[in-house]
C-alpha cells in the first residue's frame, strides 16, 4: 500500500481526537493532534503517562480509528475502513514492537517471526524462509528452534523486531521497546532498531517515556494532556528539568 | 489465512491444555458413546421384533374375534369349525386357511413329564405359517377328519421328553389321552416373546374332544397376495359379522403388527436417544464453557494476532475450529467406545444391538454440530475483541 512511496508520508494526521466511554462519562484522550510520519521517518513520541501518546501510537498504527479528525495510513482514510480492511492495512504497512515483546508461547522463534505472513494467506516454505532471513537480519540466525522462554529478554525483543519488519512494512511502531530490558541491553535493541531505520528505510516510530532514548531520533513530539506540545526552543530546556 | 493452517493452530491449543482438553472432551465422549449404544439397542430390538412378525410367514391375515388394540381384554371366542367352513368359501381355498384351539395341558412320555401349549390345527399349518417339521411327518387331512390321535412336537417338548431318542412312532399322553407321535418341527426359537418350540399340535377335531369344546381360537389366512389382503379382510369379516351379529372381530395382517410393534419400538429408540442427547447437551456446555475461559486466557494473544493483521473472522474461525476440534475428537472417540460398548452387550445379553451407519453419521453429524453451536458465542466473543484492550490484558 505504498505506492506513492519517496514523496506521499507514511502516516498523516490532522486534528485527530479519540474520546473513550468510561462509566457513561466521556473522557478525552486526544485532543486534537496533527503529526506526519513521513517514509524513512525517525521520530520520538515523549509525554508522561497519560499524554495521550500510547492512545496515539494506537490511532497511528491502525488499531484504532480516531473520534475525529482525518487519519491516513499509507495512503488510506481509516475512517472508511472496516475491521477486516484495518487489519490488512496494519498487516501490510505497520510493524509494531510492544514493551512486554507479545511472543506467542509454546511457539518457536521462526514461527513467531513468521506469523503476520499467516495472515497473508502465505504458504508455510515461502513464510518460514522469509521468517528466517529476517531472523538472521537481527542477528539470531541460530536461534530459529527457540521458543520465547527459552530466549533471553534481549533476544525476545529481537525476535518481535524481526516479526514487524517481516512483512516489509512503511512504518515500525516501537512502545517503550526497551522497558523490560536493562540498559546495555536495551541500547543493543535500540541500535538494531536504528540501523534498521537506516538500512531498510522503514520510518521509526518510538514511543517511549525516556528523554535520552528520544534526543536519539531525528526529532521529537511532546505530548501532554493529549495535545502536541509545540516545540518551541526556549521551551526545551525548561522540559529537560521535569522529572 | 488459510483453513490447514487454522486446523494446525487449534490442534496445539488443544494440546498446550492437554488434561483440560481431554476433560471436556469426556463430555462429548460420554454423550455421544451413550447415543450410539442406546440407538443400536433400540435398532436391534426393533429388527429383532420385525424378523420374528415376518417369520411367521408372508401375507398374512388373522382373524380373531373382539378388537386387536393394545389395552383391551380378549374376548371369549364364539368361533366354531362351521365358521371355518364358512371362511374357507369366503377365500376358495382350504390350503390358505389355518386355525387355532390353544389349551396348556400336561404332556408326559413314560416318567419324563412337561406342561406345554397344545394347538388343536388343520393339516394347512405349515403352508400358511413358516414351519418345518424336522422329523417324520406333520398333520394329514385324514387325520383331522377322523379326529386321530397323532401329535407332532415342538423341538423343545421333544427333547425334554425324549432327550436324545427318535420320538417318532413313541407314545405321548396328553391330558391322560395318548398319542402316537408323527413328526418333530425344527427348532424356531422365540417370536414376540412366545416359545414357539415349546408347543405340540394335534388335529383341531381331536382337540374339541380332549378339550370338551368346540370353539375355535382364530383363524389366519395366507392372503394369495399383498394388494388384495385387505379386501379379503373385510370379507373374511363381513361374512363372520353376519353370522355371529353380537360379536366384532377384527383382522389385523403382519404390516399392522409391525406398524404398532415398530412404532412403539420407534418412540422408545427415540426416548433413549433424547435421554443420550441431554448428556451430548451437557458435554456441549461444558465446551461452551472452556471456550470462553480459553478466550478470555489468551486475550492477548488474541490482541497479538490482529495487530499483525488477523481479521475479526480469522479469531472467529480458530476458535470455533477449536471447539468443533473438541466436540469431533470426543465424537470419534465416544463413536468407538459406543461400537465397542454396543458388541459388548450384543456378545454377552440377549439384547440386541445393531450398530447402523446412520446412526454413527448423526452422531458425529451431532457432534461437529454441538461444537459450533457452542462455539459461535466464544469465537465471536474472540473475534470482536478490540485489539487495544486485548493488548493490554496480560
Amino acid at each position: 500500500m505504498t505506492a506513492a512511496a519517496g514523496t506521499a508520508p507514511a502516516i498523516e494526521a490532522v486534528d485527530v481526537t479519540r474520546t473513550y466511554e468510561l462509566d457513561g462519562v466521556w473522557v478525552p484522550a486526544l485532543r486534537g493532534v496533527t503529526l506526519t510520519v513521513a517514509q524513512g521517518d525517525h521520530l520520538a513520541i515523549i509525554g508522561p503517562s497519560g499524554s495521550g501518546k500510547s492512545t496515539l501510537m494506537h490511532l497511528l498504527g491502525g488499531l484504532d480509528r480516531p473520534t475525529s479528525g482525518r487519519l491516513v495510513i499509507g495512503g488510506r482514510d481509516v475512517a472508511g475502513l472496516s475491521p477486516a480492511e484495518l487489519a490488512r492495512l496494519r498487516n501490510e504497512t505497520i510493524g509494531f514492537v510492544f514493551q512486554a515483546f507479545h511472543l506467542l508461547p509454546r511457539t518457536s522463534a521462526l514461527d513467531n517471526v513468521a506469523l503476520p505472513l499467516v495472515y497473508r494467506g502465505m504458504g508455510g516454505a515461502a513464510r518460514r524462509r522469509q521468517a528466517a532471513a529476517m531472523l538472521e537480519r537481527v542477528g539470531l540466525g541460530h536461534r530459529v528452534r527457540h521458543r520465547p522462554s527459552q530466549l533471553s529478554g534481549g533476544e525476545q525483543q529481537r525476535v518481535a523486531i524481526a516479526r514487524a519488519l517481516v512483512t516489509g512494512p512503511a512504518v515500525l511502531l516501537a512502545d517503550e521497546p526497551t522497558g523490560n530490558l536493562d540498559t546495555a541491553t536495551g541500547a543493543a535493541v535500540l541500535a538494531l532498531l536504528e540501523s534498521m531505520n537506516a538500512d531498510s528505510g522503514v520510518a521509526l516510530v518510538l514511543v517511549t517515556h525516556d528523554r535520552e532514548v528520544a534526543l536519539r531520533a531525528r526529532r521529537q513530539i511532546t505530548m501532554r494532556d493529549g495535545v502536541v506540545v509545540p516545540p518551541a526552543a526556549p521551551r526545551i530546556p525548561r522540559q529537560r528539568e521535569e522529572p | 489465512m488459510r483453513l490447514a493452517e487454522a486446523w494446525r493452530v487449534a490442534l496445539g491449543a488443544l494440546r498446550a491444555n492437554r488434561l483440560r482438553s481431554g476433560l471436556t472432551m469426556l463430555g462429548v465422549v460420554i454423550g455421544v458413546a451413550a447415543v450410539v449404544v442406546l440407538v443400536a439397542i433400540g435398532t436391534g430390538a426393533k429388527q429383532t421384533v420385525e424378523q420374528q412378525v415376518e417369520g411367521l410367514g408372508s401375507n398374512l391375515l388373522i382373524v380373531v374375534p373382539g378388537q386387536v388394540s393394545f389395552g383391551s381384554a380378549p374376548t371369549l371366542s364364539p368361533l366354531s369349525l362351521s365358521d371355518v367352513e364358512a371362511v374357507t368359501r369366503v377365500v376358495g381355498d382350504r390350503s390358505r386357511v389355518a386355525v387355532t384351539v390353544t389349551s396348556g395341558e400336561r404332556v408326559q412320555a413314560g416318567t419324563a413329564a412337561k406342561f406345554t401349549s397344545v394347538l388343536g390345527v388343520l393339516e394347512t399349518t405349515p403352508q400358511v405359517f413358516i414351519r418345518t417339521v424336522a422329523r417324520g411327518s406333520y398333520l394329514t387331512r385324514s387325520d383331522v377328519d377322523t379326529a386321530r390321535r397323532v401329535a407332532v412336537l415342538g423341538s423343545a417338548v421333544a427333547s425334554s421328553l425324549f432327550r436324545d431318542r427318535d420320538p417318532v412312532g413313541q407314545q405321548v399322553t396328553i391330558a391322560g389321552v395318548r398319542f402316537r407321535v408323527i413328526g418333530v418341527f425344527a427348532q424356531l426359537g422365540q417370536s414376540l416373546g412366545i416359545d414357539r418350540d415349546d408347543e405340540v399340535h394335534i388335529p383341531v377335531t381331536t382337540a374339541h374332544r380332549l378339550f370338551g369344546t368346540g370353539r375355535v381360537d382364530g383363524i389366519a389366512i395366507k392372503a394369495p397376495d399383498r394388494e388384495r389382503i385387505d379386501e379379503l379382510g373385510n370379507r373374511v369379516v363381513a361374512e363372520l359379522a353376519r353370522r355371529h351379529p353380537d360379536t366384532e372381530f377384527s383382522a389385523v395382517t403382519q404390516e399392522q403388527i409391525l406398524g404398532v410393534l415398530g412404532d412403539i419400538l420407534g418412540v422408545l429408540t427415540g426416548v433413549l436417544a433424547a435421554i443420550a442427547g441431554i448428556s451430548l447437551l451437557v458435554g456441549g456446555v461444558g465446551v461452551s464453557n472452556i471456550m470462553l475461559v480459553s478466550v478470555r486466557e489468551r486475550t492477548s494473544e488474541i490482541g497479538l494476532r490482529k495487530a499483525v493483521g488477523a481479521r475479526p473472522r480469522d479469531i472467529g474461525v480458530q476458535f470455533l475450529l477449536e471447539a468443533v476440534l473438541l466436540t469431533t475428537l470426543g465424537g470419534g472417540t465416544g463413536m468407538a467406545l459406543g461400537v465397542a460398548a454396543a458388541s459388548l452387550v450384543s456378545a454377552l445379553s440377549p439384547v440386541p444391538a445393531a450398530i447402523t451407519w446412520w446412526a454413527l453419521a448423526l452422531a458425529f453429524g451431532v457432534s461437529a454440530a454441538v461444537g459450533i453451536i457452542f462455539g459461535v458465542v466464544p469465537a465471536q466473543r474472540a473475534g470482536r475483541l478490540d485489539p487495544v484492550v486485548a493488548l493490554r490484558a496480560e
